[in-house]
């Protein structure tokens, strides 16, 4: 039986335990940890005010990762898939995307309070960075709700929460780059937020945050054009989360001064070095064949990396069963589904931020894992080709030949 | 008017209604729809990988499990 049809197959005859059942309904209230996200750094920024203590402003960024990771590992992996019956319940309770509104809440409450607490106290410029890291991290992780927002396009409320979150960290253009631009090129060499084996994150931050805004900026500007609407104006879906975002900024600026348009700026960056993070683990190597007419074969679940690290997917909302998220990008985040043969990530995502960071663990660590997805032939991969020559001397090794 | 479905999440085209919000306005035949036109709901299948839709035929529900 090949991935679709087990696929099909199981959406409509696997049957659940109670047990299971059970456990699916209950991780209802665990997501709530994802709101942890923007809460912590709100918590230690408080700490930090009144304590007058600076290194709290460095807590949440400095033990985020490993802290993460380790839990992420210690509670192992959550491989339950709903039925369909269940699929329909869940889908039914709004409870899911409530959870994300008061997320949008937090997360602006967030950039004004811990701009506040760097803005009025007397801090040396190290603990200011450290405020304004933990920020950026916080607006960054954000945009794992925003992502999910933003898929519902027939939505009103969520395409504005989606705008209004991402405005945080100034990632306003996300949605339209994402649904209409990643997802239809997804794992191919063209789309400037799949990685390439061999293609570092620091190679690939310059090909990603550009090819990205340049490729939003068109797809919207032939949509208002079909419109007969002119691009700069208020219609234009990129410029209004960037009004939202300037007048923020320019707001917090005016009140606490000029040094809050570095850390703002930094913050920013930070937050969008966390999206970079999340596009380089998802797709890295795997590539989309040709077909004869031209067009690229379709998106499949082998196109994707996943984990179902269990604490992972429940503060990051499911993001990591990430093949079943571009095979049915409209569906939300509470049913996506976990398959077998898909490719899996060594660990969840927050360790493998940590490994993208590292190059040389990076590529030993996932470059096999590419080459044996591609069967030992790297044509099939997504290759850097500047690495191209010296990858292939490695990991070409077709059966056929 | 004639209707036409995604392949993937069941979006309908409708030429009747058109898709206002990718400025293809009411009326707007599938014949005028550009080959490259994504899915407005999933973005994922194009205008080829479209059905014609019958009058009789439902939409696919919400968990479409065919991948």
């Amino acid at each position: 039986m090949n991935l679709n049809d087990k696929a099909h197959a199981s959406d409509n005859t696997e049957a659940m335990s109670a047990g299971d059942s059970m456990w699916i309904r209950h991780k209802k209230y665990l997501y709530l940890t994802s709101l942890a996200l923007p809460g912590l750094p709100i918590l230690t920024a408080y700490l930090a005010a009144s304590t007058g203590e600076g290194l709290w402003l460095w807590a949440y960024v400095s033990s985020f990762y490993l802290l993460f990771s380790l839990i992420d590992h210690l509670l192992g992996k959550d491989p339950m898939n709903p039925d369909a019956a269940l699929a329909k319940s869940l889908v039914a309770e709004k409870y899911y995307v409530n959870i994300m509104y008061l997320a949008t809440a937090l997360h602006w409450v967030a950039v004004f309070y811990i701009a506040y607490v760097a803005g009025t106290g007397d801090w040396p410029w190290y603990h200011l960075l450290g405020a304004a890291l933990s920020l950026g991290l916080a607006s960054g992780l954000g945009l794992v709700a925003g992502h999910e927002l933003g898929h519902k396009v027939n939505d009103k409320k969520q395409m504005l929460a989606a705008k209004l979150i991402l405005a945080c960290s100034g990632y306003g253009h996300f949605t339209i780059e994402h649904n209409k631009g990643h997802h239809k090129d997804v794992a191919t060499p063209e789309d400037p937020a799949s990685s390439r084996m061999g293609e570092s994150i620091y190679r690939f931050v310059f090909r990603e945050i550009p090819g990205a805004a340049r490729r939003a900026w068109e797809l919207e500007g032939q949509r208002l054009q079909r419109q007969g609407k002119r691009v700069w104006s208020l219609q234009n879906e990129i410029l209004q989360p960037a009004l939202v975002t300037a007048s923020a900024y320019t707001l917090i600026v005016a009140a606490l001064g000029w040094k809050m348009l570095p850390f703002l700026l930094v913050a920013s960056a930070f937050a969008w070095w966390q999206l970079t993070c999340a596009n380089y683990v998802e797709h890295y190597g795997l590539k989309r064949l040709k077909r004869d007419d031209g067009r690229y074969e379709r998106c499949l679940p082998k196109h994707s990396w996943n984990s179902n690290s269990k604490a992972s997917n429940l503060v990051l909302l499911h993001l990591q069963r990430h093949s079943d998220h571009h095979a049915r990008p409209t569906v939300p985040y509470q049913i996506l589904r976990d398959y077998d043969d898909v490719p899996v990530l060594p660990f969840g995502y927050p360790f493998m931020f940590v490994l993208a960071m590292l190059p040389p663990l990076w590529f030993w660590l996932m470059d096999k894992r590419v080459a044996a997805w591609a069967e030992g032939d790297l044509e099939r991969a997504n290759v850097e080709p500047a690495k191209s020559e010296r990858l292939f001397r490695r990991y070409h090794k077709p059966l056929a030949a | 008017m004639a209707k036409y479905r995604c392949s993937g999440c069941g979006y309908q085209y409708d030429e009747a209604q058109g898709c206002a919000r990718e400025g293809y306005p009411a009326g707007t035949p599938w014949a005028s729809i550009p080959e490259d036109f994504p899915c407005p709901d999933c973005f994922v299948r194009e205008k080829p990988d479209f059905q014609p839709l019958s009058d009789g035929d439902e939409p696919s529900p919400l968990s479409q499990s065919s991948l």
